[in-house]
């Protein structure tokens, strides 16, 4: 990991730019968005921003608490539909795609673009039938022995296997929060998604947890796409190849994660990221 | 004086001891407020129950034992031959002195003239030595509290110290109301258990509780086999809860997950009137217009159906009842966090998957609740039955016969001229203890798996 000392002190673009600085596109991207903007109601939350996200890779989505990362986020995979007065324009397209063309059905696509949210949220069922509820809804198990698989498969993948293999039945509230996090990711897996979204993975989790998730996401990169909001930057220096700094519903900055925090391009991620903001 | 006036002035001397008891603990501090322990108005407050509360103590007293004193001088005043006389018969003369005192049935019989004359007199100096001790009484209180104001008096404490009493008070009054209406409850029907074994009353299965009031009397003896009133309120109660149910969980669904919130704003209110609905009138809508109403329809079928039903009852208490399983129901749907939606959602789920497989089982402990709670109030529910389900203890599972219920045979047993230690009337205790004790257990139970629900996400 980068330690701050290593920040310069001076960046090429003042905070009045208001352009996206860095490079947005990626080779052979998975995701990709053009101009997207959000609005709830008459709050304009996300501006004219374009990001591309690419195969195998994490991406870190960093900024100061409303600046719309999470937002953003929550775009990729059409969850603001459940907010009351959401509206988002521009193309978001998942593998050329686009997510929000008319008539498109969200079931098969939050299927592909799994989600891990801020507050573990295992179902109040048991263990495996958390795991086993997204294979179930959407048929990918024909028996009994197969659905079995995928929990086990997912639980491993999601290091907590070993801890919950003789607990099955007993009910995933049960977990401890590190754990509970661990079952949502595995439950999340368990529908073979291709990108999952993190909002926030740790920030109810203690050190140790968070070790054991992020150590997760670098094995899950080989399978998965990640995109991760997160308020600790040493964290996502940590887990993510690119990073994208955001600031009042606008993308200001994309780089390389080495880039981002060892030579920030725009005053602004530099003030945020050496502490003066934020 | 009058005792209202009396307790206007005393209200007016506490508000005077407010304000020279606030005045005392600023002129102590010399105004600055800060030196004191509790602010001025806590000693106000302070000064004020010392006048108020032992006034009041005696006034209550006094009032207690007024009457029986003056009684008791009344009838010492009295000839010979009136206090020989038996306690119910002098009371009876005591009641003609006091009519006659107060005016009413005309005037007064000559020979009670002077014993008149003095009962008049001697409520006139109680009323004013009454008055004359409880004024002195409170400024006595005012000024002794007054006197015992200083900068490190805790009146703030002991201010709320009162308060937290009568908070106990008001409390205890509502618990030994009920435990004092559970064992007379209890009594009565202990002593209609001597009189009919506790094993006729539970497993009898008729149900007669006429008594012949006359040796002579052709009649039954009676018959106090409660199980056919224990089904037929089973009978009606299923029936409401089969209502009731499907219908209130249904309108939660739609209410707590669909509805637009300006829908919602309007219906859910507009469904909660519905438990307003005085059940008289329900009563007489099942009675006048659903019982008709099924007679026919069954005689179109071809079925016999009588012209009281348990199904008319049993209907329209499954209506009354429904604001109990929606209104809680949608209560305990909302109550489950936003955050497992959206990880169903996230999965993939549709909004009705979600809501089947994982908001409902997060609150299904609530629903049961709510479920329990209105067949708590089915079981319990009087007017209704009374109008509609009839009075015929018919031993049947068939909802289109006649029925009677545990609530509706209270009612009749009670009506009208009883004796009130002949089996027939202490049968309606006996009937009430296990009404109260089927009810008591539901509610416990409906408690008792809400709280656990509670605990798991709040």
């Amino acid at each position: 990991m980068r330690h701050p000392e290593n920040i310069p002190t001076s960046a090429s673009f003042s905070r009045d730019h208001i352009q996206t600085v860095g490079n947005i596109f990626v080779k052979d991207a998975r995701i990709e968005c053009r101009s997207v903007d959000v609005f709830y109601g008459e709050k304009h939350a996300i501006q004219d921003v374009s990001l591309d996200v690419g195969r195998n890779e994490v991406i870190a989505l960093i900024g100061p608490s409303g600046c719309g990362k999470s937002t953003f986020l929550r775009c990729l995979n059409r969850m603001n539909d459940t907010i009351p007065g959401c509206r988002v324009s521009g193309e978001i397209k998942l593998d050329g795609q686009d997510i929000y063309a008319e008539g498109l059905d969200v079931v098969p696509l939050r299927a592909q673009v799994g989600m891990v949210f801020q507050k573990p949220n295992p179902f109040p069922k048991s263990i495996f039938e958390n795991v086993a509820y997204g294979p179930r809804i959407h048929g990918l198990a024909s028996n009994k022995l197969e659905l079995e698989e995928i929990v086990e498969k997912s639980l491993r993948r999601a290091g907590l296997w070993e801890e919950v293999k003789d607990y099955l039945r007993h009910p995933g509230t049960g977990l401890s929060g590190g754990q509970q996090q661990r079952l949502c990711i595995a439950r999340t897996i368990a529908v073979n998604p291709e990108v999952i979204l993190m909002d926030e993975p740790c920030s109810a989790l203690d050190p140790i947890a968070t070790a054991k998730i992020e150590q997760l996401m670098d094995d899950l990169r080989e399978h998965y796409t990640i995109a991760i909001v997160t308020h600790s930057m040493q964290q996502a220096a940590r887990v993510s190849q690119r990073t994208a700094y955001f600031h009042l519903g606008k993308l200001i900055e994309v780089g390389e994660t080495a880039q981002i925090f060892t030579d920030p391009r725009h005053q602004l991620t530099e003030d945020y990221i050496t502490g003066r903001f934020g | 004086m009058q005792k209202s006036t009396l307790l206007f002035l005393l209200l007016l001397i506490s508000a005077y001891a407010f304000h020279i008891g606030r005045q005392r603990s600023r002129q102590i501090v010399g105004g600055r407020v800060t030196n004191l322990h509790s602010l001025p108005n806590y000693y106000g407050y302070y000064t004020a129950l010392w006048a108020l509360l032992p006034a009041l103590a005696l006034l209550f007293i006094w009032m207690g034992f007024e009457t029986p004193v003056i009684n008791h001088l009344v009838i010492g005043t009295l000839p010979e031959a009136s206090r020989s006389l038996s306690a119910d018969n002098q009371g009876l003369l005591i009641n003609d002195i006091t009519n006659a005192l107060n005016g009413s049935y005309g005037e007064a019989k000559p020979e009670l003239k002077t014993t008149v004359d003095y009962l008049r007199s001697l409520k006139i100096r109680s009323n004013w030595l009454l008055s004359l001790l409880a004024i002195t009484l409170a400024f006595m209180g005012a000024f002794f509290a007054r006197s015992r104001i200083h900068k490190e008096h805790r009146a703030r404490n002991k201010v709320e110290q009162t308060v937290m009493a009568f908070l106990v008070g008001s409390s205890l009054i509502a618990i030994l109301t009920t435990l004092g209406i559970v064992l007379s409850v209890l009594f009565e029907s202990i002593r209609f258990f001597d009189k009919v074994p506790i094993t006729d009353f539970l497993f009898g299965l008729e149900w007669s509780p006429q008594i012949a009031m006359r040796s002579d009397q052709v009649g039954s003896s009676g018959a106090f086999g409660a199980v056919p009133l224990f089904t037929g309120t089973l009978l009606i109660s299923s029936i409401a809860l089969i209502v009731a149910v499907p219908i209130g969980l249904m309108s939660a669904i739609y209410l707590a997950e669909y509805a637009s919130l300006r829908f919602r704003s309007v219906a859910k209110p507009l469904l909660e009137i519905l438990a307003g609905i005085p059940t008289v009138v329900y009563g007489f809508f099942a009675a006048l217009t659903v019982a008709p109403f099924i007679r026919d329809l069954g005689a179109d079928a071809g079925f016999d159906v009588s012209s009281e039903s348990a199904l008319a009852a049993g209907l329209v208490m499954g209506i009354m009842i429904i604001p109990f399983v929606s209104s809680l129901s949608d209560d305990f749907i909302n109550a489950v966090p936003q955050s497992l939606r959206d990880g169903a959602y996230a999965l993939g789920a549709t909004q009705s998957e979600t809501i089947r497989q994982v908001v409902i089982p997060a609150a299904l402990p609530g629903i049961v609740g709510g479920i329990l709670l209105a067949a708590s109030r089915a079981i319990g529910e009087t007017m209704i039955v009374v109008m509609a389900a009839g009075l015929a203890a018919n031993l049947t599972a068939n909802p289109l016969e006649a029925v009677t219920t545990v609530t509706t045979q209270i009612v009749t047993l009670l009506v009208g001229d009883q004796e009130f230690d002949s089996p027939k009337t202490l049968a309606a205790f006996a009937l009430g203890l296990v009404l109260f004790l089927v009810t008591l257990v539901l509610n416990i139970i409906a408690l008792h798996i809400v709280r656990k629900y509670r605990e798991q996400y709040e």
